[in-house]
């Protein structure tokens, strides 16, 4: 789960790290109050857990209170890589005289957390690695020993500072660590990391994600879990059921058990010329109720004209899948055409419940797949 | 010759005791599984279908010579639990649970490879030997048949897919590994075809793939350099998946533009792999791969 830049700002300030003044508004009144009350030129960021809110003109500046209600106007409702802007952060403008960078992630081939410091902070950080690796500094973290001292000592010691800023430097990384492994974050950048006119460092732009496995023991994100910004109505409801659901263009509704598998269901449908609606996987030795309801959840989509449903019986039952399907289908407010596709645990079973409700019915989930598109009238 | 497991292994259940755990010690034991042992804590004394439970790990590796252990137990108690497999001296642990925190995989995969110790999974089917029926994991073993192809896969069902298209074409499998649809997974692709290579019952290789990350990528990067000896061939799942979305496993995401089907499509194309377009492709690929090798 990703935070909001003023999530991740306020968690590193409890950790010490200098972060800017600022709050943040819902309305270009509140925003005019905050800038009123900070008495300096702010910054209005657009709280946007994509990247890329700069270039699309989602951070602009303002010189007074009232500047800042008009830029304010501008801003509220505008769509950013198709997320309306909500919420604004009214920052201090910082008068800044170098933008370094720092991160921790994870790095899943070497199964280990990667540190990366860099003197050119303020870009994207994927670019400096393209046109200027050798200014990206990285150190893979042993998780036995954690980060040491000495190790962010060293790595800090390429960057060129002197003492006082080395000391500064390594104690936020250190930070940036603590953050991984108390709030299990899979990701923590700080970027700019910005040394201001008076030598302070401070965190001008930040990003948390955490690590979705490890939200049951974080108890103060439980209730912010629910609310993803970057989730349709129907991902929401779906993440309140605990599906594993995401919501695509098309109009054929996919429904199955395992990853691999849905995404190959997927995968075979766009090319057999049809269009996805969703992605839903089941999991595995799912029970009757998960199974109708992600049958209502995926018909209920008023894009969706049609439904592919591809289950692989290993724990899971062919019997109870079909059990399933036909409750789901028979307290569905509208009828759409459904194909099935079930092989293995009680497939005969199934099947003969599936012949009983007159539901098309392959054991080759090609033939299924071709089968749902020339359905709608394509070409296969 | 085998990998992963040999006759000698002898299984312990982690979570015997709970609905999943004993109803694939129920499977894997009537495949022929060599099951010695079952943990739960505080059910010590407890029989579940002929087999002993305790308390402790210890206890199965010291009564019963358990050196492989396979885990049912809640995300939440994964950690510990592997933990002490490593310092009970069990040498392969198989996690089957879904939704085991990042950090703590870091952190027991880190001290299990300090000690020589094989990690499968998390969130895995397991592994599966058809001609030495062992099972450990949930496979539904009625699917695979004895035979030489190897399979290793980041998938769960997609897997029985293949494994399916191969036993219905007459071939079967020599070991099939799922290792996990994590970010961070004990095993992958190089490690696998390392042991295929040297495995003489083995005679070419699966890799099934998908979005995230770039295990694929090093995977034919490794086939390239090494000039590996056995055919192999590939599927990878989620060419049409959207980006930045995570599809159902929690390593399948493209970030930015890493972990691209395209991206590992194409180094596998570099290095000589056939990648299959649809599942039952695998067969056919790998009879072509076979013929070619053969000339």
């Amino acid at each position: 789960m990703k935070l909001f830049e003023y999530e991740a700002k306020s968690m590193l300030q409890k950790y010490g790290v200098n972060i800017p003044q600022g709050k943040v508004a819902k309305s270009p009144g509140e925003v005019a109050a905050i800038a009123r009350e900070l008495g300096k030129p702010v910054i209005l960021k657009s709280q946007l857990t994509v990247s890329g809110r700069s270039k699309a003109g989602g951070i602009l500046p303002a010189s007074d209170p009232e500047e800042a209600e008009k830029v304010a106007f501008s801003l509220f409702g505008i769509k950013i890589k198709g997320l309306a802007v909500k919420t604004l952060l009214v920052e201090e403008k910082l008068d800044i005289k170098r933008q370094f960078y720092a991160s921790i992630a994870v790095d899943r081939q070497a199964r280990s957390h990667v540190l990366l410091v860099s003197t050119t902070g303020g870009v994207d950080i994927e670019q400096v690695a393209k046109t200027f690796p050798q200014q990206i500094y990285r150190l893979h973290i042993d998780p036995l020993s954690g980060l040491t001292e000495i190790e962010a000592g060293k790595l800090v010691s390429l960057l060129g500072l002197n003492r006082d800023d080395s000391a500064v430097f390594v104690s936020i990384l250190k930070v940036l660590y603590q953050v991984v492994l108390e709030k299990d974050a899979e990701l923590v950048e700080i970027n700019p990391l910005a040394q201001t006119s008076s030598g302070a460092y401070v965190a001008a732009d930040a990003r948390i994600a955490i690590d979705d496995n490890a939200i049951f023991r974080q108890p103060e994100l439980f209730e912010r879990n629910l609310k993803r910004e970057e989730d349709t109505p129907r991902e929401a409801e779906a993440r309140k059921l605990k599906y594993s659901y995401v919501d695509l263009d098309g109009d054929i509704g996919i429904i199955g058990n395992g990853a691999g598998l849905v995404m190959a269901t997927l995968d075979l449908v766009n090319l057999f010329g049809g269009k996805p609606a969703n992605f839903l996987d089941i999991g595995g030795g799912a029970k009757l109720d998960i199974i109708s309801n992600g049958v209502l959840l995926v018909i209920g989509k008023p894009e969706v004209r049609a439904v592919l449903i591809n289950v692989l019986g290993g724990i899971t039952r062919c019997d109870l899948v079909a059990e399933g399907i036909v409750v789901g289908l028979n307290s569905a407010p509208l009828k759409k055409p459904v194909v099935v596709r079930m092989l293995g645990t009680n497939e005969v079973e199934g099947r003969e419940i599936l012949r009983r409700n007159n539901i098309d019915y392959y054991p080759d989930m090609e033939k299924a797949a071709e089968a749902v598109v020339r359905n709608l009238g394509g070409n296969v | 010759m085998s990998i992963i497991v040999r006759k000698d292994t002898r299984v312990v259940v982690r979570g015997i005791t709970g609905n999943e755990g004993r109803f694939h010690t129920i499977a894997m034991k009537n495949y022929g599984t060599n099951i010695v042992a079952g943990v739960t804590p505080g059910k010590a004394g407890q029989v579940v279908e002929g087999i002993q439970v305790y308390d402790k790990i210890e206890d199965a590796v010291r009564l019963q010579s358990a050196n492989t252990s396979i885990s049912f137990v809640p995300a939440p108690f994964v950690k510990s639990a592997v933990l002490e497999d490593i310092e009970a001296g069990i040498q392969t642990i198989i996690i089957i649970t879904e939704g085991v925190p990042q950090n703590d995989e870091i952190e027991f995969i880190a001290r299990a490879t300090k000690k020589g110790i094989t990690v499968i999974g998390p969130n895995c089917p397991g592994v599966i030997n058809p001609s030495l029926k062992i099972k450990i994991g949930i496979f539904p073993e009625s699917i695979f048949k004895p035979g030489s192809i190897g399979i290793a896969s980041r998938s769960g069902t997609l897997t029985y897919e293949i494994a399916w298209h191969i036993s219905q074409s007459g071939e079967g499998q020599s070991t099939c590994i799922g290792m996990g649809g994590d970010p961070i997974i004990g095993l992958d692709f190089v490690k696998l075809l390392k042991m295929f290579k040297e495995d003489k019952d083995t005679t070419s290789v699966v890799l099934i793939g998908e979005i995230g990350g770039n295990a694929e990528e090093k995977a034919a990067q490794y086939i390239l350099d090494s000039r590996y000896p056995k055919p192999v061939v590939a599927y990878v799942a989620g060419r049409t998946a959207p980006i930045g979305k995570r599809m159902g496993h929690a390593g399948a995401i493209i970030l930015g533009d890493n972990g691209t089907a395209e991206s590992k499509i194409s180094a596998y194309r570099a290095a000589g792999v056939l990648v299959a377009e649809k599942p039952s492709d695998i067969v056919k690929l790998i009879k072509n791969k076979t013929a070619i090798k053969g000339v």
